[in-house]
Parts: structure tokens; C-alpha cells; sequence
């Protein structure tokens, strides 16, 4: 295929240099340190993060002014953390006017197409300033994650540290150090079905797209996309926010992320085609074609 | 007093012309034109020829134009709103409904008669369901943006090169297809149109666009409080489970600077 990565100017492996960001990030703390940087340097005056929420690994969206709040978002909830829904409220009583978001690849295609058909965001389109992808091979509602951490897994939602989906496990780590695994066939039907017609791994449209895959524990696979997502790479770079890696002197490397993306595509691209004849003669809607 | 006023001694040639038309609106879509500030006056300047607008110009009755922005529903009692609307068809070569109450009926759904001093004047219309509509802007008010991406991709498809044709084409296709789809508007159409068609992936930008707060987001997905909803269309023009035009919306870069670009 090819475009299965999307466009980008650089890809490298990269971790942030910050011990205290390290301490909690997910992988190597990208999300975190580059939204920092970039709300002390002024490029943004805040970001839509995913803080924390009302019940244990439940995230809610929010909007974090300053990088105290930023490290309240670090780690990853695998569930809905409707990000977008603050897009427009952060440019009003919030009054910013350079605004940071990170999300999902379907995330990151909402705010590009609000930028370019804003039907209800009005002044929204000139004041996205720094927009991060994280890559995503789908996503559960929380009442799934509930469900395979408690039922599954066997362990309380409030004594877990860490959750993982890699290496063809869902891992879920313990405050008091156990960890237990569930094979990735378990999850499967507990995945939200709206991510089964989702063509994008690794948040083409984002500025800059950071996830696990093809980094070794600890490092983050980047991805420099926009001319303003380089530009702010370039300048974080050379203030020393990052440790970076040649991509191809990592390994598993570039090569697992175009396996996993073109996985993922061709598999929910054969989904949005079952679509055009599910019923008899009749068929469920394709958002890629037209909204009729 | 007597300011020298310099007349344009050689018109920019290559402007289209544009009206706007207000039927049974409240000229908020007007107001968003104009909130482009300097773009509009760019606009004016360059690409196109406001021929026709009752706020804004002494011209009476509806021209000739390439293009005709029209906001507001139709009152189907009141016999010069009708014939307007007609009018407008025939005169315009691209009819635009602007704002929700054009495409959607938005808060003119809810009207039904009784007040003075028209107590008949009870029944009010999308302007899709008197004329044919080509293109939609929905939303109440309706962007600034969307109005100013509308106008700069309407005249690239009128005078553009072959390539910048194809790009209008393509970036108004959907809003084609919206016109297309119907005359009814609500935050139902998320619940029909997209969650019942297993689309909803949680992004939340129904929420953002809502002008009403009527739509929350629990546990992911969206909650529309129906008795709040006044029947905008935002929220499903907005979803990107609507419409995703790949295509055009991978070339947001170039086409937001091009946008730009035309208006500096
Ligand atoms: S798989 Fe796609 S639709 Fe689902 S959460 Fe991830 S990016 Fe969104
Ligand atoms: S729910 Fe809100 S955005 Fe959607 S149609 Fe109703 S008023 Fe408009
Ligand atoms: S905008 Fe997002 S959350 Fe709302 S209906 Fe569409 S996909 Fe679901």
C-alpha cells in the first residue's frame, strides 16, 4: 500500500529527557514534554488532555493550563475520552486562542475536518496551534475495560497501575507488582464497534503522531508530520527536550508499524465494504462516500 | 463632508456575482458573513460582485447572479416570500441555503401561527422543499469560515484552472450531498444516522458544535437532550461519521494556506 503511515518529513524513535515526566508516562513521555515545552515557550496557551475522571481509569477531557496539570494526564485509559467535545469551549471561557489537543487518529481527523467545514465551530479553525495523535488500534467504552479488568483479570479497577495492549496481550500491572495478561482474542468483542470502519493507525492528520509501537519499552515511535508540527519539533528538539534514535537503528522499527497499520486498514476496510450489502438489498450508511 | 470617493475605473474583471436573499431569517447569517471582516472586504474586492442584499445595498428586487446566499426559511402564507424563493431559483445559477433555518427549518420548525399580527402565518418551509437547493452551510449561526471557504471554493469552480475546479468540486461535493439528503435537521440524526449505524466512535465534536449545550457526552457517547435541540443540523454536518472526504480533508495543509492565501 504505502500510505498506511501517512504523510510525514521525519520519523525517529524519542523519549523525553524529563526523569519526571518519565516517572509516569506511558511510553517515553512525548505527549507530556512536547505540550509542556510548547505552553512554556508560548506556542500553545493550552491543551485538551485526557485528565482524570470520575471513577478509576476513566478519563475526562480537560483543559490543562499549566505543566502541573499536564502530568495529570500521563498514562494511557484504554476508553472514551471524547477529547473534541472542549474544541470550542477552550476558544471561549477559556479564551484561548492557541490551542494544544492530543487524541485519537479519529480525533485528529475530527479537528482537521472542523477546520475545514467548521459547521458549529466558529473560530475554531485558526486556533488549533499544536494538534498530537497517538496511535490507536481501536478503542472500549469503559464499561468493556470494567469488564476485563475486573471480571477477566480478576483485579480491582483501583489497584492497578499501568494497562497495556502490546506485544498480542492485554497487560494490566498491579500497584503491589503482579501482573496479569489476557490474550487480545478475549478483548475483541468488547472493542467499540464505531472503531471497525477506522482506516487510520497512526493519527495521519495530526501535527505530530507519537505511539509504542516499533520503540523499544520506555521510547515512543514519532512521527513529525505538518510544517507545524516541525517547526515545533525542531525548536523542542534543540532545546533538549528529547533523546532521539535514528528510526532505523531501533528495533522492531518501522517495518511492525506498516504491518500492524496495514492489518488494521485492510481489515476495517473489508468491514466498510460489508456494509454496502448487509441487509437484503439494502445497505448501512458509508461516511467515506456520503452522509445520505 | 464632501469625502472624495474614488469610483473602481476598471472593475476586476473576473468577479462572479452574489446575492443574498433573507426570507424568514434573522440576518445572523449575514452577521457571520460579515465577522469575516477584512477576508469579506477581500473578497468583495477581488472574486465577487455583491449585486443583490437588501441589508446592505438599494437594489430591489432579485437580479441576475452566479451565486445566491440565502438565509432563512419560507413562510408558505406569505405570498411575496414564496415568490421570492422561486425567484431566487430562477435567477441564481447556484443556490446556496445559509444557516439552519435555510437548510433545515431550525427554530421556524417550532413556528405555528397565532400571533399577531399575522395569526395565519403558521407554516414555515426549508427553502429545499420549495426550490432545488445545491449547496448547504448549516449550522445556527452558521461559521464565518464555512461561509468564507464556501465562497472562495465557489469561485475557484467558476473561474479557476481545471485543477483548482477539480479541488472546488471536490471540497463542496459534500455539502452537495447534505442538500441532497433532506430537509429535516436534529440531534436525532446522531442517534439514527450515526450511533444506530454502529459509526459513533466517541470524538465528541457533536457536543462542541452544539449551539444549544443540548448534547452531552456520557460515557462516551453522545446524550441529546431533545427538548433543547431547536434543529440547528450542526451536530451531524460536524460529526466526522457524516461525511469523511478522505481526499479533500488529507490536503487540509495545502487547502487552509491556499484559503488563506486567497484572502491576504
Ligand atoms: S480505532 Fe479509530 S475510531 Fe477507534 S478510537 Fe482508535 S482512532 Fe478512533
Ligand atoms: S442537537 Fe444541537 S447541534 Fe444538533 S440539531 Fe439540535 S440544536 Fe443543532
Ligand atoms: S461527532 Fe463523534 S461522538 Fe458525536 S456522533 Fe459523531 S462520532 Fe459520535
Amino acid at each position: 500500500m504505502g500510505t498506511e503511515l501517512g504523510v510525514y518529513k521525519t520519523c525517529v524513535s524519542a523519549r523525553s529527557t524529563s526523569k519526571e515526566i518519565l516517572k509516569k508516562a506511558q511510553d517515553g513521555g512525548i505527549v507530556t514534554q512536547l505540550f509542556a515545552y510548547a505552553l512554556d515557550e508560548g506556542i500553545i496557551d493550552g491543551a485538551i488532555v485526557a485528565g482524570p475522571g470520575p471513577e478509576p481509569w476513566r478519563p475526562m477531557p480537560m483543559v490543562a493550563l499549566t505543566s502541573e496539570e499536564l502530568m495529570a494526564s500521563r498514562g494511557t485509559r484504554y476508553n472514551l475520552s471524547p477529547n473534541v467535545a472542549l474544541i470550542k469551549e477552550v476558544t471561549r471561557s477559556y479564551g484561548l486562542d492557541k490551542v494544544g489537543i492530543v487524541g485519537t487518529p479519529c480525533q485528529m481527523q475530527a479537528v482537521r475536518k472542523g477546520q475545514l467545514y467548521p459547521a458549529g465551530l466558529r473560530d475554531v479553525p485558526d486556533k488549533i496551534a499544536l494538534a498530537i495523535g497517538i496511535f490507536c488500534m481501536e478503542n472500549f467504552p469503559y464499561q468493556s475495560i470494567k469488564q476485563l479488568v475486573e471480571d477477566h483479570a480478576g483485579m480491582a479497577l483501583p489497584a492497578v497501575k499501568k494497562m497495556e495492549i502490546g506485544k498480542g496481550k492485554f497487560w494490566v500491572y498491579g500497584e503491589r507488582g503482579q501482573v496479569v495478561t489476557l490474550p487480545l482474542k478475549v478483548t475483541h468483542k468488547y472493542e467499540q464497534p464505531g472503531c471497525h470502519v477506522c482506516l487510520d493507525y497512526v493519527a495521519n492528520l495530526a501535527d505530530v503522531s507519537t505511539g509504542s509501537v516499533g520503540s523499544p519499552d520506555g521510547w515512543s515511535t514519532v512521527f513529525v508530520r505538518s510544517k507545524k508540527g516541525d517547526d515545533i519539533w525542531s525548536k523542542a528538539m534543540a532545546a533538549g527536550c528529547f533523546e532521539t534514535k535514528p528510526i532505523e537503528q531501533v528495533k522492531p522499527g518501522l517495518e511492525l508499524v506498516s504491518k500492524l497499520a496495514n492489518e488494521k486498514i485492510s481489515k476495517n476496510q473489508k468491514t466498510v465494504e460489508s456494509r454496502a450489502t448487509f441487509g437484503v438489498n439494502k445497505a448501512l450508511r458509508n461516511p467515506y462516500v456520503s452522509p445520505k | 463632508m464632501a469625502e472624495k470617493t474614488k469610483k473602481e475605473d476598471k472593475p476586476v474583471a473576473d468577479k462572479i456575482t452574489v446575492g443574498h436573499v433573507h426570507m424568514s431569517g434573522c440576518t445572523g447569517c449575514l452577521v457571520s458573513l460579515a465577522d469575516n471582516y477584512g477576508g469579506l472586504l477581500t473578497i468583495l474586492d477581488r472574486y465577487a460582485d455583491l449585486v443583490y442584499g437588501l441589508t446592505l445595498a438599494d437594489v430591489r428586487h432579485i437580479p441576475k447572479m452566479d451565486v445566491a446566499l440565502v438565509e432563512g426559511s419560507v413562510c408558505i402564507q406569505d405570498k411575496l416570500a414564496v415568490e421570492e424563493i422561486k425567484q431566487t431559483r430562477e435567477k441564481a445559477a447556484v443556490v446556496v441555503a445559509v444557516g439552519g433555518c435555510a437548510c433545515y427549518g431550525n427554530i421556524t420548525r417550532f413556528g405555528r401561527g397565532g400571533q399577531p399580527n399575522q395569526p395565519q402565518h403558521e407554516s414555515y418551509l426549508p427553502i429545499g422543499d420549495l426550490i432545488k437547493v445545491d449547496v448547504y452551510i448549516p449550522g445556527c449561526a452558521p461559521t464565518p469560515q464555512l461561509i468564507r471557504n464556501v465562497c472562495v471554493m465557489a469561485y475557484l469552480l467558476l473561474k479557476g484552472t481545471k485543477e483548482q475546479k477539480d479541488l472546488a468540486t471536490a471540497f463542496l461535493t459534500p455539502l452537495m450531498q447534505l442538500a441532497d439528503r433532506g430537509t429535516t435537521a436534529c440531534g436525532c440524526d446522531l442517534i439514527y444516522d450515526v450511533i444506530n449505524q454502529g459509526l459513533c466512535m466517541g470524538c465528541g465534536s457533536c457536543t462542541a458544535s452544539c449551539p444549544v449545550r443540548a448534547i452531552t457526552m456520557e460515557y462516551g457517547k453522545p446524550n441529546v437532550n431533545r427538548e433543547m435541540c431547536i434543529k440547528c443540523g450542526a451536530c451531524y454536518a460536524q460529526c466526522p461519521r457524516s461525511f469523511f472526504n478522505v481526499d479533500v480533508v488529507n490536503q487540509y495543509e495545502g487547502i487552509m494556506e491556499a484559503i488563506d492565501g486567497a484572502l491576504k
